[in-house]
Formats: C-alpha cells, structure tokens, sequence
C-alpha cells in the first residue's frame, strides 16, 4: 500500500481518486479499498459528515443572529476531515488551524466545545480528559511544527500514536511550513501533514499562491513523501490518510497530504466572496460536492433515500439546537482571564486581578 | 556543601547537565549544540554524556526550533534550546510569542508550554550585525513569558535551574561579555535561585541603583570610582541586581527608593520604552514621595547597534554611570 506514493506521483500530475462525481469507484483504483471501510461504514460516516455539514450552517446563522462571533465554514471540506476521522484513534494528537469543526468533532471535542470557541469562550480550547486535540490556531501557518514537535515527541517515546496538523493552502507560503516540512524530513516524526487545498486563502486564489503546480510536489524537496488526493472523495482521503498514518506509526516518518477540494462558502462569515470569486467556478463545483457524490454512491447500493435524508436531518435540527444551549450554558468565569497566564500569578498581577474584580463588581 | 570555582559558561553547563540526570524529560537542542557545544561551549560534552536522543543540532532555523519545543513541551517534554544570538531570537518571536506565551491561557490549562529558550544576550565582544542587542524590552513586554537574566556564575546555575523545573516558558538570558569574564564558588549540588527576585548585591542609604546583566559589572566598576574619589566617597549606595525582568521584583526596588529617595537604572537596552521606563514609572506610581531628585537613566541612546568600530560608543560605561550618579546626588 505505501506504493501509493509512487503510484500518485504529484510531479506526474496524478491526483488519487476512488470515486468518481457520479458516485462510480473508479475501476483502476477499486482494488486499493480496504476491507474494512464497508458500505455500513461509509453510510454512517455520511451521516457524519451531514451532522457537520448542519452544525457548520448553524454557526453561520448563530453569527448572523448576533449569538456567535467570526466563524470560519467548513463546507465542502467535510471529505478530507471524514477520512481523517475514521483514522484517527483516541490516543492521537489533532492540530488543527481554524477550518476543522469536522475533525475536531469526530476526534472528541463536543460540538458545544466548538461553538463556545465561537462564541468567544476561552473553555471551548479546553479539551475534556482523554481527548488529544490542540487549541484552534489562528496564526496561519504556525501549528504544524507543533505537530512536528509532538510526532517528534512520540517518536522518542517508541510510541505508535501520531500527531495530524491541518492547514490551508495559503500556510504553505508561511516559513513555518518549509521549517515544519525540513524538520520532519529530517527527524522523520510520527506527524501527518494535512493541507486542505481549498482553493482560496480569503481572496488569494491558489494559483496567485505558490507557482508549483501543487502543494503535494512540495514535500518531495524535503525528502517527506507527498501525494495529492481528491480531497471530496471520502473513500480516497480514507486510503491516503491510513496509508500515512501507518507510516507514522511504524516510525517510517512524516507524509504530506494535499487534500484537493473547494471552498463552498465565504472565508469567514466577515467576508464576501462574491466580491473577488467567479460564481460560475462555484457553480463549476457544486457537483462535486463531498456529500453529493456519497449520497449518490449509497443510493446505488439502496443505502439512501430522500425519506432516509429528511428523518436525519429532522433528527440532527433537534440535537444541533440542544448543543446550542449548552454552548450558550458554559460559563464565563471572569478570573480566568488573568489565572492561566502563569501557573502561579506573581504579585503584581494578582494586585491587577484584584483591581480588575473589584472594577467589574460594582 | 562542595564549591568549585566556575565561570558562567561553566555554571549553565553543569546545571545542565544536572537537570539532565535529575529529570529524562530534558532536551537540549539548537543550531551547534551537539558535536560542537554551542559557539559559546554551553552545551559542551553534554552530548557525548546523554546521547543524540537528548541533546541534538536543529538544522538552521529559529523558529523551527521554538515551534518544535513547543509541541514537544506539549508532550511532556522539558526543552532547553538555544538561540545562538539575542538577534535571532526574533525569528522565533512569533512562535513565542503566539503560542509558547498563551498556550496555558488559549486551553485553559489544558495544556502548557514549560519550556527554556537560552539567548546569549548583550554586546561587547566585538561580533557582527544582530550578534549585540539587548531585547528585554521586546520579550518583556508578553504576557505568559517569563525572563531572567543573571549577572553571576551562582546566580546562572540556580536560576537555569529555576528555569528548568519551571511550569512556564522562560526566556533565560546570558550576558555573553560576562561569559568568561568573572570566576565564583558555585556550590556543585544543585539549588535555586527563585524566579522574580532581586539581590541587593550592596545596602545604602543615599541612592538605589538598579540594573542586570552585563551592567551589573559595569555599575560595579563605577561604585569603585566613587568610593576612591573622595568627593563622592561619602556617597552610601543601594546598588540592586534585578536578575529577573518578568515578573521583576518590585517590591526590592520600592523597598529600596523609599529608604533611598533616589532612583538610577542602568541598562543596555535602548533609552525609549526600555525597561527602565517600566521601572520608573513604577515608582513614580508608588513612590513618588519618596523621591529627593529626579529618576535617572542610563541606557543605550535610541539608534542601531553600531559595528565593532563604535560599540565602544553604544553600551553604557561606568564613567556615564558614575556621572549619572553624581546627577542623582546633586
């Protein structure tokens, strides 16, 4: 399987896909499903990735409705975060940027975590116990040496966990991201590099970001092996993600992912695509949606109906809206902006909490 | 308690090398720290002890180095990395700044950062552009950092060690022209010199002079002119090694003007928004009353570190310091 790499050359102008925009498994690389991802299992995964989809364009509307604050869409992203997930086991590192409710979700992190985050309560960055996930990372770029740092770190412990980073395609024109990509080149970490391509960093299309043709030839340079994956294809993303994974975790070092996909939606709910985006190119990938193309596969095997659809959506509303009040229902404590900057506040500082507490109160 | 007369290069690389062998969640990397011991020989002999697994050469980038500690100190890991020169430390500003400050905030206390960042610190040997700055002020002025600076073979070794079995991001500084400038019996077993406290290195009663690093050496020298001049002689001094910048002890320093009702800060940061501002604005604050004459400052002027053939120029001497001294007193 790690002939994956070969096989999908970037610098050949390959691109790894299994399922095709009508929903088809493609037959030249049908024979690289594994057993284990059923039509069970990527029925249920497709349910996950409509939860997503639904939480996602209820941030959207939280923020219009004055009750969340700047939020970043995840949709048509859900593919690539879906993959990861099924790969993923607990006692794995997430490092994410600021695009993965999806992944976030599926590594642990409740969804009223991620909407309090959001919301702007610090607490949604607070993981519950036994889940491994980094806070969001706003500065672009920065994480995943991090990610390097901690795959780093299970190396060293002869462990056979591994750290996944997620970023953008504009966080490839970071320094960060040649420093992160030399360093796991050369200490050969247990970290997988996820680059969400979705073509757009704000209003910097991809092709204004970098002259490479991809993102994924990159890694070659650093002696890391790189592939690109239709990063809409659930199935696919399943096969790079585990293929790099368990690379990682037989020490055999880092991989890069370039996880080819689109960006739906606006930036952030601060921006407005339509302003410097064609609409005919968003048009162009409507039908490539992720979950198009799952829904179309599943109805070939009767797995999906409208009916079948509409009681999940019907269900998901219903749950979504109770996670929303308990994203509201987590506390603001108002001395935790000063107790976390040191473990032990000195002097000087508790005398400003004190004024600080003192002001609020009255 | 056994003593071994060492100099400052020698007290950082046998706390080092203590913390090592007390604690196997110690690391030890940067640019040339392995094989080579650092271009200072720091980190001397501390590979061939603990092996590549622990002590390690980074390829040449900083903020590489930060980033990686980062995670790595996510992961239970206590990092000691090196930044070869105090002019580099800003290539990984951003890192330490975005994340190592504010990863116990950002999660809650979730997840934190304990992490040493080693930068051989100041000017006066005579090194390249970016070889000779002094950025306190820079680092200071983060909310999450924590940054010492010790003038003193004793004081490098325990607040090194300090620094180490710290739960928080420490930014240790090493004023380079000191390096092997003073020799001192440092006691062999380990101790603590605590984070956030001054040393009055001399009690008077006419003038409180504060300062850290290199200047600490610098001031001395002037103390000596002004007890042999017999002009001045008369003069009782308070003269106070901050030894840590953040959280910087305040209540020495006001303790001391109150007795004192004069205030000199020498330091070799640049004059505007140097943490000599900080200082006197502090007792300006708390003080002020107490005060007999105007605060002084003695401190690099506000332009670029000038290149070898000046620096002579740049850096505070004890001749200004004596007149500032004189100043104060008048």
């Amino acid at each position: 399987m790690s002939d994956l790499f070969s096989q999908f050359d970037p610098l050949q102008g390959k691109r790894f896909q299994m399922l095709d925009e009508n929903g088809m498994l493609l037959t030249e690389t049908a024979a690289l499903r594994p057993l284990e991802l059923t039509d069970e299992l990527i029925k249920t995964s497709y349910e996950k990735m409509l939860f997503m989809k639904m939480a996602d364009q209820k941030a959207n509307n939280l923020q219009r409705t004055g009750r969340m604050g700047t939020y970043a869409s995840i949709r048509g992203q859900e593919a690539i975060q879906m993959g990861t997930g099924l790969v993923m086991g607990r006692e794995d590192y997430l490092i994410p940027a600021f695009r993965e409710l999806g992944i976030m979700w599926l590594h642990g992190i409740p969804m009223e975590n991620i909407y309090a985050y959001w919301m702007g309560n610090e607490m949604g960055s607070h993981p519950p116990e036994g889940v491994n996930c980094i806070p969001i990372s706003i500065a672009v770029g920065s994480q995943m040496l991090h990610g390097v740092g901690i795959g780093l770190g299970m190396k060293k412990k002869k462990e056979k966990k591994v750290a996944v980073t997620f970023f953008g395609d504009g966080a490839t024109s970071e320094g960060d991201f040649h420093e992160a990509m030399n360093c796991a080149g050369l200490f050969k970490p247990n970290t997988v590099l996820i680059c969400q391509n979705n073509q757009w960093a704000i209003s910097v299309p991809r092709s204004s970001q970098t002259a490479s043709t991809t993102i994924a030839q990159k890694a070659q340079a650093y002696a890391v092996p790189g592939i690109q994956v239709d990063g809409n294809d659930l199935i696919a993303c399943y096969v790079a993600v585990k293929t790099a994974v368990d690379r990682a975790r037989s020490g055999e070092g880092a991989t890069l992912i370039e996880a080819y996909t689109y960006r739906l939606g606006d930036h952030t709910t601060s921006d407005d695509a339509k302003k410097y985006r064609d609409p005919a190119e968003v048009e162009m990938w409507k039908p490539r949606d992720p979950l198009i193309r799952l829904q179309k596969y599943l109805a070939g095997k009767n797995l999906w109906s409208q009916q079948y659809e509409d009681g999940l959506v019907a269900a998901y509303e219903k749950e979504i809206e109770m996670i929303v009040g308990r994203a509201q229902a987590i506390p603001y404590n108002p001395s935790d902006i000063f107790d976390y900057t040191y473990a032990q506040l000195p002097p000087q500082l508790l005398a400003q909490k004190e004024e600080f507490l003192a002001r609020i109160q009255t | 308690m056994e003593n071994q007369k060492l100099n400052i290069v020698e007290a950082i690389n046998l706390a080092l090398k203590q913390e090592m062998e007390r604690d196997p969640s110690v690391l030890i990397f940067g640019e040339d720290v392995g094989k080579d011991g650092g271009v200072f020989r720091v980190t001397d002999k501390l590979q061939e002890q603990f092996g590549q697994e622990r002590v390690f050469d980074s390829p040449l980038g900083e903020s590489g180095i930060a980033g990686m500690a980062i995670g790595l100190a996510m992961y239970g890991f206590k990092p000691v990395v090196e930044v070869q020169f105090d002019g580099f430390y800003q290539q990984m500003f951003d890192q330490m700044l975005q994340h190592a400050a504010r990863m116990r905030n950002r999660s809650r206390g979730r997840y934190t950062v304990p992490m040493v960042v080693r930068i051989p610190s100041g000017g006066g040997i005579k090194a390249l552009e970016h070889h000779s700055e002094s950025i306190e002020t820079y680092i200071a002025h983060t909310p999450g950092l924590k940054v010492v600076y010790p003038s003193t073979p004793y004081d490098a070794k325990g607040l090194l060690t300090a620094a180490i079995r710290d739960p928080d991001p420490v930014l240790f500084m090493e004023p380079k022209k000191l390096y092997r400038a003073i020799k001192q019996e440092v006691p062999l077993e380990d101790y603590i010199v605590p984070i956030g406290s001054a040393n009055i290195l001399q009690e008077g009663t006419d003038l409180t002079i504060v300062t850290w690093g290199a200047m600490v050496r610098e001031t001395q020298a002037a103390l000596e002119s002004i007890k042999s001049n017999p002009t001045t002689s008369n003069t009782s001094i308070e003269l106070i090694d901050l030894r840590t910048i953040s959280p910087y002890d305040q209540t020495a320093i006001l303790t001391s003007v109150e007795k004192t009702g004069r205030l000199l800060i020498v330091h070799e940061a640049v004059r505007s928004f140097g943490p000599g501002a900080e200082i006197a604005a502090l007792v300006a604050e708390k003080a002020l009353y107490s005060l007999k004459a105007p605060i002084q400052r003695v401190a690099a002027p506000d332009i670029t570190v000038p290149y070898l053939k000046a620096e002579h120029w740049y850096y505070p001497n004890a001749q200004q310091i004596e007149q500032a001294i004189i100043m104060a007193m008048s």
